[in-house]
């Protein structure tokens, strides 16, 4: 142990092909460093498959399946002609009957349906006395796209209502209209929609980084060591690293929102205070997640690989790109478990619709237990020791 | 168990292990209060994981005691408001200022006037008009003063120090014991890990761990008599020779190079002599009979914890 073994004879150096044999060892090099990281290994797979099965499966520009509300004020043979024509188009799906038009117009509002079907008071003896009565069907235009295809198959619907209903027989003329109107965007304006989306896109983005990167930081720079020293709990530690950022979240959205207003007259109908409450705990949600992704890692590196693997389908299954409707029920399922999912359709339904907290309960509680969920996590994950 | 009052950190029988290889090997320890505890042994030979099993960032597989007369496996957070704890790569916030570094510790450990007593510790450290420059940028020395400050700020009974030392120059160094003695009069315990043989021999007591296992302990004077080593110093010409010559000889248990010296020792006098005769009357050699210094016994156990331990 006292001296080196020379024994060995010193190994000979040669330049020829020093351009190659350097950029070799420097791949040979990459190759063990990337086989070791196994999440960069994970989201070389995993991105790929991610996005393939999501766009091939859970995405569907022209969504059928809509829910629908249904307000009856008669219940005609003829009426329930035309719901089931409806249905038979396969864009919609009756899934609420009211008789008051208060409830029919909060359906709407708290986005739990997207179109809503109005058979007024007296409709077939009208029909039959030829006096052309309207049918209304008033869409959540909010997202032009979900909407647009469905409202195009209205045109071919009397006919085929009436051919199936041999007691009026199939007169020459049309019978009754449809009236169509698209709520809360009439104009079809994609920035009315988009705005709001991005308010919730850009604070999910993030936020998650912020808070992803807070504890891997900590270890990465040797300080998490003398932290744990000290007497100083989980709880504590996280609510410190994550109410700074609230404040910070806050600014964005007041910012992007600002903009929204200012810049492409996106309506801000709503009460301004409940949108701000409601953002925060949208802000704080997503920070509680980006600080249990920051428990789950390694470094900062994996930090970032796994807020992109929880951005993605945010962005994809939320309804921000596509229709939620128009998603299979699976797909749903896991936007149900998204928290941008739950902000769109707060924040679209304060903005574009003037929603109340009456209208956004299930939504409300859906972050609130999103955030209950990532917080219990992210302190049952901490370690409090190095083992 | 032995909860007495003067004893400070009290563990029998620590053992730890990562991922199937120990570490720490039935470790047991006593460290008296106010004193100095010198803690030595090898890269990798399990003194940073006994130092964070006595403060509660690691727990033993198996073991128990008590440090400040609070259990170790059941006390920490009580133990953690009691104990500075310095880790060997520096830990405190490198984008932080000193004050703020400091007040931060301040605020976390609940002191009253924070800023107050960052300002007291900034002045006890000479760091008066570097209060606002950051903590990364500070040199190595004072990086280590910092470090020391931000651990005795809250007034721990016990300091753990795990290689304060290392890569500081020789006057930090010599500061930097000077403060941790004039704190240790002022009552503290100090439990402090180093390679430095010069620190070894400054602190009151001093045990020696390889390979997670403790081999030895005492004052440096306990130490160097238990060793019964023997120690011949050589001076000359073609030292170089002679190494290669005398390794592994019947009774020489070590052969280091000191310079322009070569120390030669082992265990069993008369076979040492034996080997080494054949060189005694070579010209060009000078031959002489030493005490073993701390290092030479450091180096030995080490040499035999190898056999023992590493198969």
């Amino acid at each position: 142990m006292s001296a080196v073994d020379r024994s060995a004879p010193a190994h000979e150096i040669r330049e020829r092909f020093g351009f190659w044999k350097r950029s070799y060892a420097m791949l040979i090099k990459e190759f063990i460093q990337l086989r070791r990281d196994r999440v960069s290994f994970a989201m070389i797979v995993m991105l790929p498959v991610m996005q393939l099965l999501l766009f091939g499966y859970a995405i569907n520009t022209t969504p059928h399946n809509l829910p629908s509300a249904v307000l009856l004020q008669e219940d005609s043979d003829l009426a329930r002609s035309v719901l089931k024509a409806m249905e038979n188009t396969a864009y919609f799906r009756f899934i609420y009957e009211v008789h008051d038009v208060d409830d029919f117009d909060n359906l709407l509002k708290s986005g739990k349906v997207l179109f809503g079907v109005e058979i007024p008071r007296g409709f077939e003896r009208a029909v039959r006395r030829g006096d052309k009565p309207a049918l209304l069907v008033a869409a959540d235009a909010t997202d032009p796209v979900a909407a647009s295809a469905a409202l195009g198959s209205l045109g071919m619907l009397v006919q085929t209502a009436l051919a199936h209903d041999l007691y009026i027989g199939n007169p020459p003329e049309m019978p009754f209209e449809i009236r169509a109107h698209a709520r809360y965007n009439p104009a079809a304006n994609s920035s009315l929609n988009i705005v709001p989306g991005l308010v919730g896109t850009i604070l999910t983005m993030t936020m998650l980084i912020f808070t992803a990167l807070s504890v891997t930081r900590e270890v990465e720079r040797g300080t998490m060591e003398a932290l744990l020293s000290m007497p100083i709990k989980p709880v504590e530690v996280m609510f410190g690293k994550i109410i700074p950022y609230v404040l910070v979240g806050f600014i964005q959205a007041f910012l992007i929102i600002g903009i929204g207003v200012l810049l492409f007259s996106v309506p801000l109908f709503g009460n301004v205070l409940l949108l701000a409450l409601l953002s925060t705990l949208f802000i704080a949600t997503n920070l509680s997640i980006g600080y249990t992704i920051s428990t789950l890692v390694l470094n900062q590196l994996q930090a970032m690989q796994m807020s992109m693997m929880f951005f993605l389908p945010s962005i994809l299954l939320s309804g921000f790109m596509f229709p939620f409707a128009g998603m299979p029920v699976w797909a749903q399922y896991v936007g149900e478990c998204l928290p941008l999912t739950h902000y769109l359709r707060i924040v679209r339904a304060i903005m574009l619709k003037g929603a109340t907290m009456q209208n956004l309960r299930y939504d409300t509680l859906a972050l609130a237990a999103l955030m209950l969920v990532a917080m219990t996590i992210a302190v049952t994950r901490f370690r409090r020791t190095l083992d | 168990m032995n909860a007495g009052n003067d004893i400070a950190i009290d563990v029998k029988g620590l053992t730890k292990s990562f991922g199937g290889r120990e570490v720490v090997h039935d470790l047991s320890m006593q460290v008296k209060r106010g004193s100095i505890y010198g803690f030595l042994g090898p890269n990798g030979s399990g003194k940073t994981t006994t130092i964070r099993i006595l403060c509660g960032l690691l727990t033993p597989d198996s073991g128990e005691g008590t440090c400040l007369g609070y259990d170790i496996l059941k006390d920490a957070d009580k133990i953690k408001r009691q104990v500075g704890y310095m880790t060997q790569r520096f830990s405190l916030y490198q984008d932080l200022s000193v004050r703020e570094n400091l007040e931060f510790v301040a605020r976390l450990y609940g002191l009253t006037d924070a800023r107050g007593a960052a300002r007291d510790m900034i002045n006890r450290l000479g760091l008066s008009g570097r209060e606002e420059q950051l903590a990364g940028e500070l040199s190595g020395g004072w990086k280590q003063r910092l470090a020391l400050g931000a651990c005795t700020l809250p007034s721990p009974k016990l300091l753990l120090l795990d290689e304060p030392t290392a890569g500081v120059d020789p006057k930090a160094r010599r500061d930097f014991w000077n403060e941790i003695h004039a704190l240790a009069a002022e009552g503290l315990t100090v439990l402090v890990s180093t390679h430095y043989m010069d620190e070894a021999e400054r602190c009151h007591e001093i045990a020696y761990i390889a390979y997670g296992h403790l081999l030895t302990r005492g004052t440096v004077e306990e130490v160097i008599a238990g060793s019964a080593l023997t120690t011949y110093t050589v001076t000359g010409e073609d030292l170089n020779d002679l190494t290669g010559a005398l390794t592994g000889k019947p009774g020489v248990d070590m052969v280091a190079p000191f310079g322009t010296s070569l120390h030669v020792s082992g265990r069993d006098v008369a076979a040492l002599e034996a080997s080494i005769a054949p060189w005694r009357d070579k010209s060009g050699l000078h031959w002489h009979k030493s005490a073993p210094s701390l290092e030479d016994v450091f180096i030995e156990l080490m040499g035999r914890s190898k056999d023992n331990f590493q198969g």
